[in-house]
């Protein structure tokens, strides 16, 4: 009795969450993939025929493969630029004392308690013809320059947004190093900037690595920013989704640009985590 | 002029003098302790040497050359760090070899000079591995070797062995002294250890409360402590207080046979004498009579609290293989006249 109650008492744990995961996440998915694979015709709608086509199609169309590939540069981009910003400033806060460190970390959490949609609409103002920026630009006797609707607006909010993503995992790998290190290398005849590379970088590269993958699997599958900074023709996958299935009804063909993406991404942020983690965890143990 | 001097040396934070008008000179090749208590400011000295923490006013000197405001890469100290502050993603021999990459050594003598200094500390057979695969004593081990291999003027050592087990303490102690030896490297240690401060350095000095309060060879801050506040931190110490009488110490009417004199009658005297400096007679052969309160057997002697009509007095006694008496016991206590010591207490006593 016992014993049998010893062996279905961890089932019986993660039952809610594993049916919650089932229902929420499985279940949606399976559905799209069955879609995914549904025909479709613009006259009457999803017929029950199994058919490879809107792979084919999707993967032969330069109009696609032209989105995929922005996709995946903005959000590499981001990233990137994430990284830059992100690990100089999650050091400066982990080298703050305790009134500032806490105000701080506020100012860079705070993004996050509002909504997407308010803060690229904040974007969208700022960015505008007659926006700040460009208000700015003019009094310096710089022209009046595109940004809204430009890849550039996507990756400025899309930085704005993921920059948390990317301080925090870094902040916490820094909480972990011991200050004394630093004064090793110093002592040691390492200039500030040889040891911040050569002994605190590494040391943070496991908090930049699940950060990146944050961002990237953010930034890449990111609807609302796309969608309001960079209009109707600037599409990334999210909104490209969003179109197949809203404007064009064509649920099928949303359905494998939206698989397609996850695949894609989940290789990417795969291969990228085997590459430098495996790296990292070598050295790091 | 010593080798490395302090002048005057403060830090002052806000209200606090954490190091308060530091005089030291320390020569060539000498070991010396900076011994205290936690919040001392013996670290604090340290970092100020290493370059850690900017003084508040004073001088550091180095073979002559002003460094009190030169940034720490540009000191050229070896420091052995409390943590170790090993670099975890290098490997032993990258650990060691950083100072020397930083200073351009080639390749080829780089390997040479981290080949032989892993030799002296016994890390050969482990310089591929990573700082997490070594335990405390080896991690210390290389941490000293990365200090070491790049010849610095000074070795600085803040509070090296608090992290090790005791036994291993002892050992690295001992270890440390044959290294710096070997070596031939000025070194100032940190630590709140009398045992480790005494045992391994030329020379001790204490710190109060910010101030040096005395600086002496081992032996003779042990024998001839400043003040007894470091007569009780260094070592252990019977302190009974009395009264100058008729040329003799007296407590509570009992006569204490001593060396000292040229205290005027009446004048409050502390008397203070080590428990091993007592010795345990058959009772009525000694100086003074008492009973014994605890007997506590400490492997290679044997520690007494006896209670004698002067107050309780901690004995030692060397274990020479016969059990002593035992709790209850009435014995008599013996020393030279010339291990009491007697001072003077000052205002306080005047008025008793």
């Amino acid at each position: 009795m016992s014993s049998a109650r010893a062996t279905s008492t961890p089932w019986l744990l993660v039952g809610p969450g594993a049916l919650f995961f089932l229902a929420l996440v499985i279940l949606p998915l399976v559905l799209t993939v069955i879609l995914s694979f549904h025909a479709f015709d613009h006259s009457s709608g999803i017929k029950n025929e199994f058919t490879l086509a809107h792979y084919a199609a999707v993967l032969s169309d330069d109009y696609y493969l032209g989105i995929f590939w922005r996709t995946l540069r903005l959000a590499a981009l981001t990233t990137l630029i994430c990284a830059v910003i992100g690990a100089p400033e999650a050091y400066i806060l982990s080298r703050m004392r305790d009134p500032w460190r806490s105000v701080f970390l506020l100012v860079i959490i705070g993004p996050l308690l509002v909504s997407v949609v308010v803060r690229a609409f904040g974007w969208s103002m700022l960015l505008g013809s007659t926006g700040l920026v460009n208000q700015a630009l003019q009094a310096l006797g710089f022209g009046p320059a595109r940004l809204l609707y430009t890849e550039t607006a996507i990756v400025i909010a899309l930085v704005h947004v993921m920059l948390p993503f990317m301080v925090i995992p870094v902040w916490t790998a820094l909480q972990k190093l011991d200050p004394a290190v630093e004064a090793a290398a110093w002592s040691l005849g390492a200039s500030h900037f040889t040891a911040l590379r050569r002994v605190v970088l590494p040391q943070v590269s496991l908090g930049m690595l699940s950060g990146s993958l944050i961002v990237f699997g953010l930034s890449a599958s990111a609807f609302a920013i796309p969608g309001l900074l960079g209009g109707r023709r600037l599409k990334m996958a999210a909104t490209l989704v969003y179109d197949e299935y809203m404007h064009e009804l064509n649920w099928p063909l949303g359905a494998t640009i939206a698989i397609i993406v996850l695949v894609a991404n989940l290789l990417i942020m795969l291969a990228y985590n085997r590459v430098v983690e495996g790296r990292a965890r070598r050295t790091l143990g | 002029m010593g080798f490395l001097t302090l002048e005057k040396l403060s830090k002052i934070y806000g209200d606090l003098a954490a190091v308060q008008d530091v005089d030291l000179a320390v020569d060539k090749g000498e070991f010396v302790s900076l011994l205290g208590p936690s919040g001392c400011g013996k670290t604090t000295t340290l970092q100020m040497i290493a370059g850690l923490v900017e003084p508040s006013a004073g001088k550091i000197s180095l073979d002559g050359r002003d460094i009190t405001r030169q940034k720490p890469n540009h000191r050229g100290l070896g420091i052995v760090f409390q943590s170790y502050a090993l670099f975890p993603h290098m490997t032993v021999a990258q650990n060691v070899s950083f100072g020397l990459e930083m200073r351009k050594v080639g390749k080829a003598e780089r390997d040479e000079r981290v080949k032989t200094m892993l030799g002296l500390v016994h890390l050969a057979r482990f310089a591929e591995r990573y700082p997490r695969q070594l335990s405390g004593g080896q991690r210390q081990r290389v941490a000293i070797a990365r200090a070491l291999v790049i010849q610095p003027p000074v070795l600085l050592l803040d509070e090296p062995l608090s992290n090790l087990d005791a036994k291993l303490r002892e050992e690295m102690q001992f270890e440390l002294r044959r290294i710096q030896q070997s070596v031939g490297t000025t070194t100032i240690m940190v630590t709140h250890d009398q045992a480790e401060a005494l045992s391994i350095s030329d020379r001790v000095v204490v710190m109060e409360q910010g101030r040096m309060t005395q600086i002496d060879a081992p032996y003779r801050l042990y024998e001839r402590p400043a003040t007894p506040f470091i007569s009780s931190f260094v070592g252990k110490m019977n302190r009974l207080e009395g009264v100058w009488r008729k040329g003799a110490a007296e407590i509570v009417g009992v006569t204490l046979p001593t060396e000292a004199g040229g205290f005027a009658e009446g004048q409050a005297i502390a008397l203070s004498i080590r428990p091993e400096k007592l010795a345990l007679r058959p009772q009525g052969q000694g100086r003074l009579d008492g009973t014994i309160l605890h007997r506590f057997f400490l492997g290679s002697y044997w520690l007494f609290t006896v209670e004698t009509p002067a107050g309780p007095l901690s004995v030692s006694v060397p274990n020479d293989g016969d059990e002593p008496a035992r709790q209850g016991a009435a014995v008599s206590l013996d020393w030279a006249p010339a291990s009491l010591r007697v001072e003077a207490l000052a205002a306080r006593g005047a008025a008793a």
